[in-house]
């Protein structure tokens, strides 16, 4: 897929150099033949389809223009415009002639996954390390075209510059022949630009995939079409998993034009457990067989499992004193609960969430030459890729995913379970298959956040202080189900946990005693797939961690604010370590100061309404972006309603790359911490989620957006993740402003008073 | 057979007249801009215009269109559908822009009508469009940048 204002096939030649072993190859030069020395202009003109490309991520050609290939999902979050800026900002480029392209599974790309808000934190030396490297080497061949040395030359607006004179990429790329290798010690090395001469990072611009998503013109997954495909439609069994069809009877499809047959599929990965395709020439007769064929299952075992049954399950697990595994064992928390003068306890739950991407699960496969053409939206390629080796029975190296649009990612396509059946039915038809899930299916058939149960046991001195905290947090665990290889060891090495389930757990205040028990509640895990959902763990870890702190603010009658400056005091372990996290607790006391101030914290509110505060630490400790959150809220004496009335933010993600981009996303992560806290959520019923469709499942609308005031704080510092971050301390500030207005503690999500 | 004008020119689909208009726009005509989301017309990414009005294609019978006038996203020309359509590149609001052809449609709707809304006609009129995104906050600065004329 190529974006923005030009396509332009790259030929394979230009990729020589890259991939392999340990060193690049910078290959500067030709890739035809060289051209005579008849005049300048004709020189130029025939040197225009000459390319520079060294290193994979970037090729300049004899026009000057710079296409960025972007391995990183585009889902709403324009990365490929904040990973071109970071290319381009080193190369010296002209913006004006960046374009970017989405490239498909090609094993050239690396480990490819679009996730955890990490795209820019991981990309940001290697790209800037890649643009350096082309600009040293620019400006080598372009102080040899101006007759000066390199190191009177800077490169700038697309230009090798020394003095008055000047030579433009173009030039430079068209008539020179040059080519040199770079180790990967070598570009480890490459000079990066001090943050004062960027001209593009940290600067206000647009996003490239605006104008073309501005006119219907953007090109998502459910898009594409082949000569001669066939439509398939999913017929899904009652359980994910071990369910079996005992029966099809589609007697009564065979009237509906259109309809062709109907395929029980046979998975050798166990993806698909029980699963029946229909296959139509067109989709409204998919749709239509669909509702007529009759499939009779054996249901899997987990068919009558409930929410309340899962629930019950993360709160006996979470209630064993020694379940689970430890995921941070600080002080001694055992001797603090036996020393103290009191304690507290209190259970904090969430519920099922959907990830309802609005463009349905789909996906469009093509088996030509003994290879599966996979055309479909995907956040991490090398996941799913040896999952479709194992279904299809082929190596990874005879499936190419092909890249599009994500209409709405939020963590669903990171499993791209959804080529499985298209693949098997293209392979058994013969023809291109298109499978589209309608919303029903899609919500059936997603990986949900899983029901989560945490409890918090905390202990006090005989003062009143605050002694200790032990949180033990139950959960569906996506990690474990999925990607089994990314498990985390225990503290005292005693067993595994998935990080991204405990994430937010592990959090910034100095604590004298605190233990956290991460725990897997496996009859979660047996009855749906748990996936990750925007923000993961610290999506609901930050719901009960930030409620608690509020809870015993309140127990030791100290405010939320000071209480948590008190306690983010960068002592020991929290100070932080250089680059990522330089500064530690002091950077969300910072934030917290700031947003108090902004907020007007501690103002005189009527009767009914009231503000609550919340921090975040973003996804992972080792990759902070430190937020700080104020919620003001209005409850109806009567109704019980919650009108969220404002949400101030302050927001340190280090340097910021795109910074309308970042707002954009703090914006949206915002709101999604808003649906999160009061409109949606659903249960699990008879094994599967209740709520399918927009006529039950029901988040935040145009008429529910409240005011919101986001600030980024300056900063220098490398940066870090956008994608989620903002959205994990809105939630646990809306409970806590719920708290302020009518003195209910409120510990379920979605909250329902 | 159905004949319906598209965007200004006459077509005609052989379909079955329940078929929902969505998918003859889509798979027939191959206009993709118009999106499927939700299919029981509570997202508003099928968001089409019928005799210039805003309507949700996903459960509109292709009978119920014949010998009228459709406009999708890839044929709005109106003055306030280009106006829109420049205010959502000026404000960015795109994210992952999966909804943003049923939002302008509706918004065009919405301006035809009421060529200067509050907010709350703009809630009224868009909140029936999903953005899961949630850049909601967008969309209402670039309806009132559109409602002023550009620029503001």
């Amino acid at each position: 897929m190529v974006m923005a204002k030009q396509t332009r096939p790259i030929s394979r030649r230009t990729f020589i150099a890259g991939t392999a072993g340990t060193t690049l190859v910078m290959s500067l030069g030709s890739v035809l033949p060289g051209c005579s020395r008849e005049d300048a202009a004709s020189e130029l003109a025939a040197g225009a389809s000459k390319q520079f490309s060294p290193a994979v991520w970037f090729v300049v050609d004899g026009t000057g223009s710079v296409l960025v290939n972007i391995a990183k999902a585009e889902m709403g979050q324009h990365v490929g415009t904040a990973l071109a800026r970071i290319v381009a900002d080193e190369l010296g480029a002209d913006w004006s002639k960046v374009s970017i392209k989405h490239v498909d599974s090609d094993p050239k790309w690396g480990y490819m996954v679009t996730g955890g808000s990490w795209s820019v934190f991981t990309s940001f030396a290697m790209l800037s390390q890649a643009g350096a490297a082309g600009r040293t080497v620019l400006i080598e061949e372009g102080a040899r075209m101006l007759g000066v040395d390199a190191a009177e030359c800077k490169a700038h607006g697309g230009n090798v510059i020394a003095g008055d004179e000047q030579v433009s990429f173009a030039e430079i790329v068209a008539k020179s022949d040059i080519s040199r290798t770079f180790s990967d010690e070598e570009l480890a090395a490459m000079p990066i630009k001090p943050a004062e001469e960027r001209h593009l990072i940290g600067k206000q611009g647009s996003a490239l995939d605006v104008p073309a998503k501005s006119r219907g013109e953007a090109v998502y997954g459910l898009d594409t079409e082949l000569p001669d495909m066939v439509y398939a439609h999913p017929l899904i069994p009652p359980t994910r998993y071990g369910s079996s069809i005992k029966s099809i009877d589609d007697t009564a499809a065979k009237d509906i034009p259109g309809y062709q047959q109907t395929l029980a599929l046979s998975d050798p990965s166990e993806t698909l457990q029980g699963w029946a395709v229909v296959i139509a020439e067109n989709f409204p007769a998919a749709m239509r067989a669909a509702d007529a064929v009759e499939v009779e299952w054996a249901p899997g075992p987990t068919a009558a499992v409930t929410e309340a049954h899962i629930l019950a399950e993360g709160a006996k697990l979470a209630a064993e004193p020694s379940s689970g595994v430890k995921v941070v064992d600080d002080g001694d928390v055992a001797a603090a609960r036996e020393n103290a003068a009191r304690t507290h306890t209190a259970t904090y739950r969430t519920n099922t969430v959907l990830h309802f991407t609005l463009e349905p699960q789909n996906a469009l496969v093509e088996y030509v030459d003994g290879v599966f053409h996979i055309h479909s939206g995907n956040q991490w390629q090398s996941l799913i890729l040896p999952v479709l080796a194992k279904a299809l029975e082929v190596e990874e190296s005879n499936i190419v995913i092909h890249q599009y649009y994500l209409g709405g990612g939020f963590g669903r396509r990171l499993f791209g379970d959804q080529m499985i059946p298209a693949a098997l039915a293209a392979r058994e038809l013969g023809r291109p298959v298109k499978l589209i899930f309608q919303r029903d299916e899609d919500s059936r058939f997603d990986c949900v956040r899983s029901p989560s149960v945490a409890k918090f046991d905390a202990s006090f001195d005989g003062d009143g202080a605050l002694t200790g905290i032990e949180h033990a947090a139950a959960a569906g665990w996506p990690t474990l189900a999925m990607a089994p290889g990314f498990l985390a060891d225990g503290v005292d090495g005693n067993g595994k946990f998935d990080t991204f389930s405990i994430s937010g757990a592990d959090h910034w205040y100095t604590l004298p005693n605190h233990r956290v028990r991460a725990i897997n509640n496996d009859l979660a895990q047996r009855t749906f797939l748990p996936g990750w959902l925007r923000s993961v763990g610290p999506g609901w870890i930050g719901w009960g961690v930030e409620s608690f702190m509020d809870e015993v603010a309140a127990m030791t009658g100290e405010d939320p604010v000071e209480f948590r400056l008190a306690r983010l005091d960068a002592a020991g372990k929290n100070a932080g370590t250089t680059p990522n996290s330089v500064g530690g607790a002091a950077r969300i006391a910072a934030a917290l100061k700031d947003v108090a101030e902004r907020s007007g914290w501690g103002k005189e509110l009527p009767a009914g309404e009231g503000m609550g505060v919340a921090v975040s630490h973003g996804q992972e400790r080792n990759m902070p972006t430190w937020t700080a959150c104020v919620a003001h809220v209005a409850v109806d004496a009567e109704t019980k309603a919650v009108t969220v009335r404002k949400i101030w933010q302050t927001i340190d993600c280090g340097t910021v790359v795109h910074p309308d981009g970042a707002l954009a996303q703090a914006e949206g992560a915002t709101l999604w911490g808003v649906s999160l806290a009061l409109h949606e959520g659903t249960a699990i019923e008879n094994g599967e989620v209740k709520d399918q469709n927009l006529n039950t499942y029901t988040p935040l609308r145009m008429a529910d957006v409240p005011e919101l005031d986001i600030k980024f704080m300056e900063s220098k510092e490398f940066p870090m993740g956008m994608g989620e971050p903002p959205h994990i301390a809105v939630p646990p500030a809306i409970g806590n402003a719920i708290f302020a207005a009518t003195g209910t503690r409120v510990r379920d999500l979605p909250i329902r008073l | 057979m159905i004949e319906f004008e598209l965007n200004g020119q006459a077509v005609t689909s052989e379909s079955p007249p329940n078929t929902p208009l969505l998918w003859v726009i889509r798979d027939e005509q191959k206009l993709k801009g118009t999106k499927f989301g939700c299919g029981i017309a509570m997202c508003g990414a099928c968001t089409v215009h019928l005799d210039g009005s805003a309507l949700r294609s996903c459960i509109t019978p292709l009978s119920a269109v014949e010998n009228r006038s459709v406009t999708t996203i890839e044929g709005l020309d109106s003055d306030a559908g280009k106006a829109l359509q420049s205010a959502w590149v000026e404000e960015q609001v795109p994210q992952c822009g999966y909804c943003q052809s049923g939002q302008i449609m509706q918004a065009a709707d919405l301006l035809e009508n009421t060529p200067k809304p509050s907010d709350t006609d703009i809630n009224n009129a868009m909140n029936g469009n999903m953005c899961r995104c949630m850049a909601y906050t967008r969309i209402r600065k670039a309806i009132k940048n559109a409602a002023n004329g550009g620029g503001a």
